[in-house]
This record gives structure tokens, C-alpha cells and sequence, in this order.
């Protein structure tokens, strides 16, 4: 799950982690209350959302006079912010961030993750700060310093320091990024987060080390006992059919083509994908039904999915093991009839009881094309959906 | 012979007596030889009871000294689950499969910071288990659709697991152990290390390798195989069509920083010697046709 800017600064002052005085913003008028309230000489107003490359967007502008933040929020909030991880639709500003400006002298990265090769939080550090480091790694993998921190110890603050300086973090800050390093380390783990960064983390040109951003993602196994996490959840900033899904405990995921998958288990909804395309099709989305997969769920499966205005055809594919082909050949014959079905629906079950299951879905009256195995319902969905693009 | 289980293993089922806990345990019980292999429970609420004649312990250790058993599997629900495999490694007991999905992956990070220099192994989590095929099933697979033989079958997908061992078995290619590693990112044994198994086992002719998109597994384990792999090994990535930055209800299948993706992953392979397939229908066929040479 992921939050706000404004929310992961939150997350970082209340581990320590010095940040800009800011104030989140919902309106023109409350950008410049907020910018008044904030005094000095200059304003950051911010846009956000939940992707980044915000700046170069336009979704980030420097004001010199409560006029400028009177125009830059009236610009920003309402416009279709388009970045390289919007696509290219874009997605609307509705909230922003009021900042008070910093001198910078020198932009840091740091960042966490779950590396997943050590099992450990790994710290990930570089010199090159406002650069993605997906870009550095490519281009100067040399640049960036990584820690696996042992969860008994955490983050030491020997090891800290060895990192800032490594980095270029001056001596006279080094006891301020520290502190920032361990903050970020201890809310990266205690708030059950999978993704952190602060990018730029600056060096002010009186040499303190401020978060100038802050990006968190959360470990939505773990939102159960992190409610003032839920809380910080915008529901403006996800996927409606995706939200739609997870009401029903459906791994849902819209892609761009028009063939829509409803399987059972995240290898074989897949697999599923990857088949289509193999024959010349494309899918709608990915969609797991789960191991539980009852009427109510195939139902559910079957409206999101016709939601979808490009949806030519439907393919089900279900190797039913505990779960018998009997009754998802019930389950689907019940939810094409309530959802009165008009598009083809090829179905391919395997597993226990698939003879009863075949039976059912023949004797249903409905015009459901069956497939043998996978290729062969995978070619037969590609050829209803109007063939091979 | 087989890797890692086999009729005389004896199993622990943690969580036996909530609801899906005793659905599968009826299932394994009643596969093969279970009911000599599936011989305790552990509820510390409910000790001394018992379900399908399966006696209930208070705790691992408890379990382990009254049975002998050195295996246990775990279905207990999320939050608890990661305590779970504690306490089975605390108990030094050989092998620990946990079922469950969803356990928070910082749980798991200390989890497996506290398994280091012990000797159990863990499969998981978020796995459909492994089974021996007409000796022993410990997980959630269907038992029926597998036959005994001499093919490996490791893969980090359940549904796909059986969709491979369904192919296997319609062309009479019977299976000497199927091992579900699981979806999730920090988990147990992975796919090198059950590959080392099947390598070692002389009842395995050749390996089916199920990955998917996420990490690195898949490729540190194709340049182990081009090192030191006997036998041939037929290779299958699921979501080459997967947009990088969603996961794919696995919580490890997801494409982050530029890595992880299905056709980087299927290349390393195929450069490692692996007989790759990009048709998830051909598993069976490709295994078939290798070994008629």
C-alpha cells in the first residue's frame, strides 16, 4: 500500500527524521493559509500523488511570493498530472503539499528494501541523490552503498556514519544523517514497510541533512495491525476496479487487451496471460479467484471483469484439486446467467470430478465454448475475441 | 526413493484443529500411507484431545517427544504463523512445510534470522507443500492427479505446480517428488536447493522447474544447473505479459527496479542448458520429447 509524501513525512518526524515545515492542502485558499502560516520568503507547492517524477511532470513548483503559491496551487490542484509511472492518461491532483523552501547544497539518496537474496532490510545509499537509482544501478553501480542490517542489532550508528560519509555527507552533518538513517531504518521496520526512500535527501547550505521527499510502501500482509497505516490509505490514488476486487478477496490487475482471464491461483491466472498472448491474443486483466472459488466469487469475477469497456472474450481456466470442477461448473453457469452474459466465454476445467463438470456446463442451455486443456482454450478464446492482433 | 519425505516420515500438523487445518489433514491422512505418517497435532488449548484419531499435543517439543516425529506442517492462520516455525525449529525437528499466505515479511525476516546455524529446513511459505506420489502428501495438492516415477517437479506456483504434474501424468510420466516452494518474497528452500536434491537422488531422471516472475531465484539456480546439473531439466517462467510494479497475487511475483521480469529470467535458462518453454501447455510434451531423445 502506498501513501502520500506529505503522510511518509509524518512517518519519518515521528521517527526523528528532520524534514521541511509543511502542511498538506486541499484547496487554493488553504495553500496560501498554509503558506502564510509557514512564513519566510519561499514556497515549495508540491502535487501529491502516489507516482513519481512528479517535477518533471510540472507537478512541483518553486513560489517566491503568496501570489506565486496562489497561482502555482490553482495550476496544480485539478490537473491531470502525466509522469512516466502515471501512464499516459495521467492522474489527478487532489491534494498538495505547502513546504517551506531549502538551500540546497548537495542532493543525497537513501533508500530500504526487503532484499530477498540476503533476507534481510538492506540499506541502499548513493551520492547521486534526485536520480532514480534503477538509473544508477544501470549506469553507476559503483555509487551505490548497500547495508544488510541484522534485524537483532538494527542499524548501527557506526555503520550509519561509514554510509553518510561514504556518500558525501560533510563531517559537520554526519551526526544529523545518522540520525535520519536510523529513523528511516526504524520506521521502515516497526510501520511494516516493503519500499522506502527519501530521494533527495539534502544538505542544506548551513549544513544540515533534511528529507526533502519521502516515499513509503507498505506490506499489505501486514496492514492487519498497522490501522494508523489504513488510515493514511487514498482510495483517489488506486485502481476503482482493483478496490473493487480486494472487497471480495480477488487478486485483480487490468491490463490492456480484451480478453478477460478468471483463474484459480496467481502461477496459473499467470500462465493463463502469457498463453493468450502466445496465441496471438491479449489479455484484459490478471485475476485469481483463490483456492475457494464459489458462486459468489466467480459472480464477482465476472462483473468486474465486464466492466471493462474492451472486453471481447472470457476465458476460464480452473484446475480444480480440492476444489471440485462440479461445482465451479455451477458456480459459472449461476454467474453467467445473473450477470446475462453476452460475450464468449470459453471454459477449461481440469481436475476432480471434471466429467460432471463438463456435463454441467453443456446441459446449462448457455452458448459456453469448452476447451481441452490450456492451448486448446487459449487458441479458441483468442479466435471468439476476434482472432489474432 | 525420493527427496526430503517418504512413507515413514511422521508429521506434526500445527493448526490441525482450526477449519482448514482439519480439512487437509483428513485429505493427507487418507492418502497413501498418512495414516501411519500424520501422527500429532499441537493446539496448547486443546491437548489431549484428539481429531480423526490423531492425538492433540500442547506443544511441538511435546509432539515430538511422544512420536518421534522430525516433520511438521503448519496452517495456522497469518499472524501467528511465522511463531509457528519457531517453534518447530526450536524443537529441532528436520523439516518444517508451512502452508499459510500472508504472513508479514517482517516476520519472516526474523524468522529466518532465527533459523541460521539451525538444522531445520523450511518450504515456505505461502506453498501447496510436497508430496512423495503413493507414499506421502503433506500440503494442499490433490493427491489423485499424481503418479509415482522418476520426474522431480519443484515450483514456486501451486496451481501451476498441478498443472505440470497433470501433464506429466496424462503422458504416463510419473513423479518421483513434487516440491511447491511457494509465492512469497523471503521464504525457505529455493529452487538451487531442491535442485541440488533432485541431482543427488538416483530415483530422479529429469526436473521440471516452475518460476515466475520476482527475485533472482530462477537464474542463480539455471547457473548451478550449468555447473553441476546430470540430468536434464525443463524450465517454464510465468508472466512474461506481467506489467512491472504490480504484484501477481503472489506477493513475491512482482517486477521492481528493472528486475525480476519472465523473459530476463527464461534467457538466463536457456543459456544455462534448461530446455525453456514459453507454452505453459508443453511442460509435459517438452519433457517427453527429451527424454526419447
Amino acid at each position: 500500500m502506498k501513501i502520500h509524501e506529505y503522510q511518509g513525512k509524518e512517518i519519518l518526524r515521528e521517527f526523528g527524521v528532520p524534514t521541511p515545515r509543511g502542511e498538506a492542502c486541499f484547496s487554493v485558499d488553504e495553500a496560501v493559509a498554509a503558506a502564510t502560516k509557514l512564513g519566510g520568503k519561499v514556497w515549495v507547492v508540491k502535487a501529491q500523488i502516489h507516482a513519481g517524477g512528479r517535477g518533471k511532470g510540472g507537478g512541483v513548483k518553486v513560489a517566491k511570493s503568496l501570489d506565486e503559491v496562489r497561482q502555482f496551487a490553482g495550476q496544480i490542484l485539478g490537473m491531470h498530472l502525466i509522469t512516466h509511472q502515471t501512464g499516459p492518461e495521467g492522474q489527478v491532483v487532489r491534494r498538495l503539499l505547502i513546504e517551506e523552501g531549502a538551500q540546497i547544497a548537495k542532493e543525497l539518496y537513501v533508500g530500504m528494501v526487503v532484499d530477498r537474496v540476503s533476507q534481510r532490510v538492506a540499506l541502499l545509499a548513493s551520492s547521486e541523490g534526485g536520480m532514480e537509482i534503477e538509473e544508477v544501478a544501470k549506469h553507476n553501480p559503483e555509487k551505490i552503498h548497500t547495508v544488510r542490517i541484522d534485524p537483532v542489532t538494527g542499524l548501527e550508528a557506526a555503520e550509519a556514519s561509514r554510509v553518510a560519509r561514504a556518500i558525501g555527507v560533510p563531517d559537520a552533518a554526519n551526526a544529523e544523517a545518522v540520525q535520519i538513517l536510523q529513523g528511516l531504518y526504524r520506521a521502515f521496520v516497526e510501520k511494516d514497510a516493503m519500499l522506502a526512500e527519501i530521494n533527495p535527501l539534502v544538505i542544506t547550505a548551513d549544513n544540515h541533512a533534511i528529507a526533502l521527499d519521502a516515499k513509503f510502501n507498505f506490506d499489505s500482509n501486514a496492514l492487519y495491525r498497522r490501522p494508523e497505516i489504513v488510515a493514511m490509505r487514498d482510495l483517489d490514488e488506486e485502481d476503482p476496479a482493483e478496490i473493487e476486487a480486494s472487497k471480495f478477496d480477488l487478486a485483480y490487475i487490468q491490463l490492456d487487451g480484451n480478453i478477460g482471464c478468471l483463474v484459480n491461483g496467481a502461477g496459473l491466472a499467470m500462465a493463463t496471460m502469457d498463453i493468450i498472448k502466445l496465441y496471438g491474443g491479449s489479455p484484459a486483466n490478471f485475476l485469481d479467484v483463490g483456492g475457494g472459488a464459489n458462486k459468489e466469487k466467480v459472480t464477482e469475477a465476472f462483473k468486474l471483469m465486464l466492466k471493462n469497456p474492451n472486453l471481447k472474450a472470457i476465458l476460464v481456466n480452473i484446475f480444480g484439486g480440492i476444489m471440485k470442477c462440479d461445482v465451479i461448473a455451477e458456480g459459472v453457469v449461476a454467474a453467467a446467467r445473473e450477470v446475462s452474459l453476452k460475450v464468449p466465454l470459453v471454459v477449461r476445467l481440469e481436475g476432480t470430478n471434471v466429467e460432471l463438470g463438463k456435463k454441467i456446463l453443456a446441459e446449462s442451455g448457455l452458448p459456453i465454448i469448452s476447451g481441452n486443456d490450456m492451448a486448446d482454450a487459449a487458441q479458441k478464446v483468442v479466435a471468439a475475441a476476434g482472432g489474432q492482433k | 526413493m525420493s527427496i526430503l519425505i517418504n512413507k515413514d516420515t511422521k508429521v506434526i500438523t500445527q493448526g490441525m484443529t482450526g477449519k482448514v487445518g482439519q480439512f487437509h489433514t483428513f485429505h493427507c491422512k487418507s492418502y497413501a500411507n498418512g495414516a501411519n505418517c500424520f501422527v500429532a497435532g499441537v493446539n496448547p488449548k486443546k491437548a489431549g484431545e484428539d481429531f480423526e484419531g490423531i492425538p492433540v499435543y500442547a506443544s511441538v517439543l511435546d509432539a515430538k517427544k511422544a512420536t518421534g516425529a522430525t516433520v511438521s506442517v503448519i496452517y495456522v492462520p497469518p499472524s501467528g504463523a511465522a511463531a509457528a516455525i519457531d517453534e518447530a525449529v526450536e524443537a529441532d525437528l528436520d523439516l518444517v512445510i508451512c502452508i499459510t499466505e500472508g504472513i508479514p515479511v517482517h516476520d519472516m525476516v526474523k524468522t529466518r534470522y532465527k533459523m541460521q546455524g539451525k538444522k531445520t529446513i523450511l518450504i515456505g511459505p505461502n506453498c501447496p507443500g510436497l508430496i512423495t506420489p503413493d507414499e506421502i502428501k503433506i500440503g494442499i495438492m490433490p493427491g489423485h492427479i499424481h503418479k509415482k516415477g522418476r520426474i522431480g517437479v519443484v515450483s514456486r506456483s501451486g496451481t501451476l505446480t498441478y498443472e505440470a504434474v497433470g501433464q506429466l501424468s496424462a503422458l504416463g510420466m510419473g513423479q518421483s517428488s513434487c516440491v511447491g516452494i511457494g509465492g512469497d518474497p523471503i521464504n525457505g528452500l529455493k529452487h538451487i536447493d531442491v535442485m541440488r536434491m533432485f541431482n543427488d537422488d538416483p530415483e530422479t531422471d529429469a526436473v521440471i522447474m516452475v518460476g515466475e516472475i520476482g527475485g533472482s531465484d530462477e537464474e542463480e539456480c539455471a547457473r548451478w544447473i550449468k555447473a553441476n546439473m546430470k540430468k536434464p531439466v525443463v524450465g517454464f517462467i510465468a508472466g512474461v505479459t506481467a506489467p512491472p510494479g504490480k504484484r501477481m497475487g503472489h506477493a513475491g511475483a512482482i517486477i521492481s527496479g528493472g528486475q525480476g521480469g519472465a523473459n530476463e529470467k527464461l534467457a538466463v535458462m536457456e543459456e544455462c542448458g534448461i530446455h525453456i518453454t514459453r507454452n505453459p501447455a508443453e511442460m509435459g510434451r517438452m519433457m517427453q520429447k527429451i527424454l526419447k531423445g
